[in-house]
């Protein structure tokens, strides 16, 4: 909300710098996002009238005007339209500064002298409206300067208000917060009555229930509406925000920017039959004051007339109604919509207007007869016109149960860790308005004032005096005792390691959005239907991600793109994964790799990596946990990896992940220069570990026995591997896999496998023909079961 | 001069002349070895009358430890000679980079939150997590924040098509926890959050961290002490703090916090209050038994503030030249 200071003045006294009464308001909860001058930084310009006008002779849109202020006449050429004999506007003057350094000069404009310049409100840095020169009053002081009577110098806060203080949506309800924090008494808005001219009133009947609960309304006949707003109100709704339109509807966002009491005027010749409020019927349709025509259900309050619904209550008017240039009869109408009417409403069609937030968070309900005798003053200061009596029509089942609220000054100590004197207590609350009661010696039953609407329980009560008391004047004071620590599992790998290793292998991590592009998930994930936003920023974030490869490979595409070939990235995040059973959430942490194998050096190839590079990485990964022993690759097919290069990875027996280079097919769709091998797995078992469990280990020396094992090429090494253990008895430690050759000398069919085997006893050195029986038995083994045969 | 002594002198000679070590090798095989001239002086020693062998054979013995003796000290005198030419020879480059994988980065949210993390965990507060795709419950309802209620207009929320949200927050994280744990609670829960709002200032997902203390005597006097203790602790100064009274549903009294920086200004970094009993009330604590704190905060903003970053975006845009940086 966006009130200027002058205004506030109005109605409360300070003595404050605007950025001091800025800092007051923003410590007190009304936080102030800006305090911003209400004009540009101008000078020398003054108020002076156009004594005569006429065409320029060598330019169709200029006009030689004769300016005179309160000492001389002078001659300037202005080409403004709106330019005319009599009109007092905005004069600066040779040797004025306007703002941006704008130099005021003694000027030649097609051959006649211009002795200055006359002034939009845009040249100001007045408001948007460059179309004219300003237009001032005619009781305008001449050669008063400009600042000083438009009252300039002002400033506007810019109020980022909470939405729990619907009171404050207007000029007198910041002004009481200004009192109450310089501890000082409310100020209470006094109006005085217009008397009535004549006996005319209006019908109005109450049948919305608790949707109405209060209406109060006056005829005011003969106005002149084709008359603009004084300049002062126009200032005012301007600094507000607001444009000046017409002098029914200025009046009445006045009143709502001073009191906070929404109104409406209605063209009494166009009412059809007495008003009533009532709920809407389904299928109704209105058509706004925005023109739009609108279809309505039964939880909405309408206010009708014969004709139908005639204005959504407490969001915006309807068009059939509304005041215009040839409005001579004026209904005034200010309400009271209780916020469960109006709350949700307005969104519901993508409103969201002045009266709806102030009526969603509640409006004074008593004070709607006070709100029409304002407005009609003004109204007719403005335009004229005679009203009839203030007619008022209650429904009192909408009026809100104030109910007292019992405070305990020891709840207040406990909750806020300092006790405060109950003088404090009782003073502050007091402040602000509440009726206050004591209740034994340190309780109170509190009764909040009739505006406020976000004081229910005690514990409200206990922030409205702290308020007041100012949060920092309560003290810090740490926490005693310790609790419980739980016991420290030592059985999980920290997700933090995880990231750490990959980073020191040289993976960058990313953050990347939970939702995807559709066609891009599609892809990756071909079938099963991802979760689907229903209401997405863009098309490309649309759905839920199942898999984290869609966010890597959009990376890595943006990073081909500028000049980055040598990727590593991974991204520990969560997957939607859906199902039969709904869809599970889970943590993954998953990479891609592409590029050459090692930064560019002296020494090393410049090779690209492949599967072995990254299955390295995951192997790193599993040996955090001390579970490589369990950890499985098998050869496996994925919609997205490339046939032949993709294994499904298993851990412990459990499905673990996917480990393989991009299917060719999705590099050309995506258009990557470089063939990414991607990997993702699922973060519990990637977390899950063994704890040590010390075994004594040999003294003695081992022997080593190297294999060349040539099998056909479909034989896995695994199985290989699988094999040697099953035949070599328990002297074996280990096999080492150190060669793998396919060429000349061996079938194309076949390849050859180099093994190492490390032989060794716990209780002896072991002789060669130890060595000799294992590796024989071994041999036999890997003749007979997998059709070997040992190369020498 | 004997034939001996001559003999030693010359051997002597070539000894100190022998130029590397298979010339001095030479030297020792002619002058000592089986057939060497000295072997064949020793040879020649019993043709000699009795009388002249004892002079002759010292003679001979002490040519030949004189010899043995140049022998041995020219071979250490070339060996060290070829060791400093094969230093010389095999130095290298120090200055050549070194060989191996360079490091990757750790993203710059990530280095925030573990930081968070570690000096939360300080202060006795466990990590808590939960899932992102929530229900009206757990993100709106259970935190006090009816339907059609305002502050629902303050969370653009996103709807899936099935009818569930992607959390506004962290806070459903605490109902969760104390549902199951009840009270005493002391956690954090940081997480991934959505709004549906995407401009210079805002991104559609973006990352919080939350906190929950709840226990008999909790006050807001203790919140504001950890949050002096932990944004100190981040900032790693003294922090100067404002508490402005605010609004959230879940919090009541509430407020925001500033930290004055270096160059003099306020900044906003988070929210917080004392837990709603309403909200106590719906994760099944007594709010006449328990009371706490809850605290709120943007973890990107906490990253910006810290690296100098200075637009939000740039966090998830995943562009390596900025992630290596971190």
């Amino acid at each position: 909300m966006r009130v200027n200071i002058d205004w506030l003045r109005d109605w409360v006294e300070f003595d404050l710098e605007p950025t001091a009464l800025a800092d007051k308001l923003t410590t007190a909860g009304l936080e102030v996002d800006a305090v911003l001058p209400v004009a540009g930084q101008f000078s020398d310009v003054v108020i002076a009238e156009i004594v005569s006008c006429k065409p320029h002779p060598d330019a169709d849109r200029l006009r030689i005007c004769e300016v005179r202020d309160d000492q001389v006449t002078t001659t300037v050429v202005c080409g403004a339209p709106n330019a005319r004999a009599g009109l007092k506007t905005a004069y600066a003057k040779i040797g004025a500064v306007l703002p941006e350094e704008r130099q005021i000069e003694a000027a030649s404009i097609r051959g006649v002298e211009s002795a200055g310049m006359l002034c939009s409100a845009t040249e100001l840095g007045l408001g948007d409206n460059a179309a004219g020169i300003i237009e001032l009053p005619n009781d305008a002081p001449l050669g008063a300067k400009l600042r000083d009577y438009l009252s300039l110098d002002d400033h506007i806060l810019d109020i980022d208000l909470t939405p729990n203080r619907g009171d404050c949506f207007s000029v007198t309800g910041i002004a009481r917060e200004i009192a109450a924090a310089q501890r000082i008494g409310m100020p209470t808005p006094q109006v005085e009555p217009v008397s009535p001219a004549n006996e005319e009133t209006f019908g109005v009947r109450l049948d919305a229930g608790e949707g109405c609960a209060r209406f109060a309304g006056r005829v005011i006949r003969n106005v002149t509406t084709n008359v603009a707003s004084p300049i002062w109100l126009a200032e005012r709704l301007r600094r507000a925000g607001l444009r000046a339109i017409h002098p029914v509807v200025d009046v009445t966002n006045y009143v709502m920017l001073e009191l906070g009491q929404p109104l409406h005027g209605y063209d009494l010749g166009k009412l059809d039959g007495e008003i009533v409020v009532r709920h809407a019927k389904a299928g109704e349709k209105l058509t706004l004051l925005d023109a739009r025509e609108i279809e309505l259900d039964e939880d909405l309050v309408v206010i009708s007339d014969r004709s139908g619904a005639i204005g959504l209550a407490g969001i915006m008017g309807g068009q059939s109604t509304a005041v215009d240039d040839d409005t001579v009869d004026v209904f005034l109408e200010a309400a009271y919509f209780p916020p469960p009417a109006v709350s949700g409403r307005a969104r519901r069609f993508g409103l969201h207007t002045d009266a709806s937030m102030r009526f969603e968070r509640g409006v004074d309900p008593i004070h709607q007869t006070r709100a029409i005798e304002r407005a009609t003053a003004l109204l007719m200061e403005i335009a004229g016109g005679e009203p009839g009596p203030v007619i008022e029509v209650v429904a009192a089942q909408g009026l809100p149960m104030i109910e007292p609220i019992t405070l305990r000054g020891e709840r207040l100590g406990a909750v806020l860790g300092q006790a405060l004197p109950p003088q404090t207590v009782e003073t502050s609350l007091e402040l602000l308005g509440m009726g206050v009661t004591a209740n034994g010696g340190n309780a109170w039953q509190v009764t909040p004032p009739s505006f406020r609407f976000d004081l229910r329980i005690e514990e409200d009560l206990i922030e409205e005096v702290a308020r007041l008391v100012g949060y920092d004047n309560i003290p810090a004071s740490p926490e005693f005792g310790v609790s419980k620590l739980g016991s420290a599992s030592e059985a999980v790998v920290d997700e933090e390691a995880i990231a750490d290793l990959l980073v020191s292998r040289g993976y960058s991590e990313i953050i990347s959005y939970s939702f995807i592009d559709a066609a891009l998930g599609e892809l990756v994930n071909p079938g099963a239907p991802p979760e689907r936003l229903a209401n997405p920023i863009s098309s490309d974030l649309s759905v839920m991600r199942r898999s984290l490869w869609p966010g890597l490979l959009s990376a890595a595409a943006q990073n081909l793109s500028r000049q980055q070939e040598r990727l590593r990235l991974f991204e520990v995040g969560p997957q939607f994964e859906t199902g039969a059973e709904g869809t599970t959430e889970r943590m993954v942490v998953a990479g891609l790799a592409c590029g050459a194998r090692w930064p560019e050096h002296w020494d090393l190839s410049s090779d690209d990596i492949d599967f072995f590079d990254v299955k390295g990485d995951i192997e790193a990964l599993v040996e955090l946990g001390g579970r490589h022993a369990a950890l499985r690759f098998h050869a496996a097919e994925h919609p997205v990896l490339r046939p032949g290069r993709t294994a499904r990875v298993e851990l412990g027996g459990a499905e673990a992940g996917w480990l393989g280079e991009l299917h060719p097919a999705a590099q050309r769709a995506l258009d990557l220069k470089k063939t990414p091998i991607l990997f993702a797995l699922r973060l519990d078992c990637m977390t899950t570990a063994l704890l040590p469990a010390y075994r004594a280990h040999s003294r003695f020396p081992n022997l080593r026995r190297d294999l060349a094992v040539v099998v056909a090429n479909d034989v896995e090494a695994e199985a290989v591997v699988a094999c040697v253990r099953d035949a070599a008895g328990a002297y074996l430690q280990n096999v080492n896999l150190f060669d793998l050759y396919r060429g000349p000398g061996i079938d194309s069919s076949r390849k050859s496998i180099g093994l190492g085997l490390i032989l060794q006893d716990s209780y002896r050195t072991l002789t060669d023909e130890d060595a000799d029986r294992t590796v024989a038995a071994v041999v036999e083994h890997l003749e007979s079961e997998l059709g070997a045969t040992i190369r020498n | 001069m004997s034939r001996i002594d001559t003999l030693r002198e010359e051997g002597l000679a070539a000894i100190r002349a022998a130029a590397d070590l298979s010339a001095l090798d030479d030297l020792r095989v002619s002058l000592l070895g089986r057939k060497g001239s000295l072997t064949a002086e020793l040879k020649e020693l019993g043709k000699l009358p009795e009388r002249e062998r004892p002079d002759a054979g010292k003679a001979i013995n002490e040519a030949k430890r004189d010899l043995t003796a140049a022998i041995a000290q020219r071979l250490e005198g070339l060996q060290s000679q070829q060791l400093q030419e094969t230093l010389r020879q095999d130095a290298i480059d120090v200055t050549l980079p070194g060989r191996g994988q360079s490091r990757g980065s750790l993203h710059p949210i990530t280095r925030t939150l573990r930081r968070m993390r570690r000096i939360f965990e300080r202060a006795g507060f466990d990590v808590h997590t939960g899932p992102e795709i929530e229900d009206d419950f757990y993100n709106f309802t259970a935190l006090n924040i009816p339907e059609d209620h305002p502050a629902r207009a303050m969370h653009d929320t996103f709807y899936l098509e099935s009818g569930r949200l992607l959390r506004t927050h962290t806070s459903p994280v605490q109902i969760r926890a104390m549902q199951a744990q009840g009270a005493p609670i002391r956690l954090i829960a940081p997480g991934r959050v959505y709004r549906c709002d995407s401009d210079l200032t805002h991104t559609p997902m973006f990352t919080q961290i939350e906190g929950l203390a709840v226990g008999r005597d909790i006050s807001f006097a203790n919140l504001k002490c950890l949050l002096f203790e932990f944004l100190s602790s981040f900032f790693e100064r003294e922090v100067e703090l404002r508490f402005r009274p605010s609004y959230f549903p879940f919090t009541e009294p509430s407020a925001e916090v500033d930290v004055l920086s270096e160059s003099g200004r306020w900044l906003e970094v988070l929210g917080c209050g004392m837990v709603h009993p309403n909200v106590l009330r719906n994760a099944g604590v007594d709010p006449d038994a328990f009371q706490g704190y809850a605290f709120g905060m943007g973890v990107e903003r906490f990253a910006m503030l810290r690296y100098g970053v200075d637009d939000l975006r740039l966090f998830f845009e995943n562009d390596l030249r900025f992630l290596k940086q971190f």
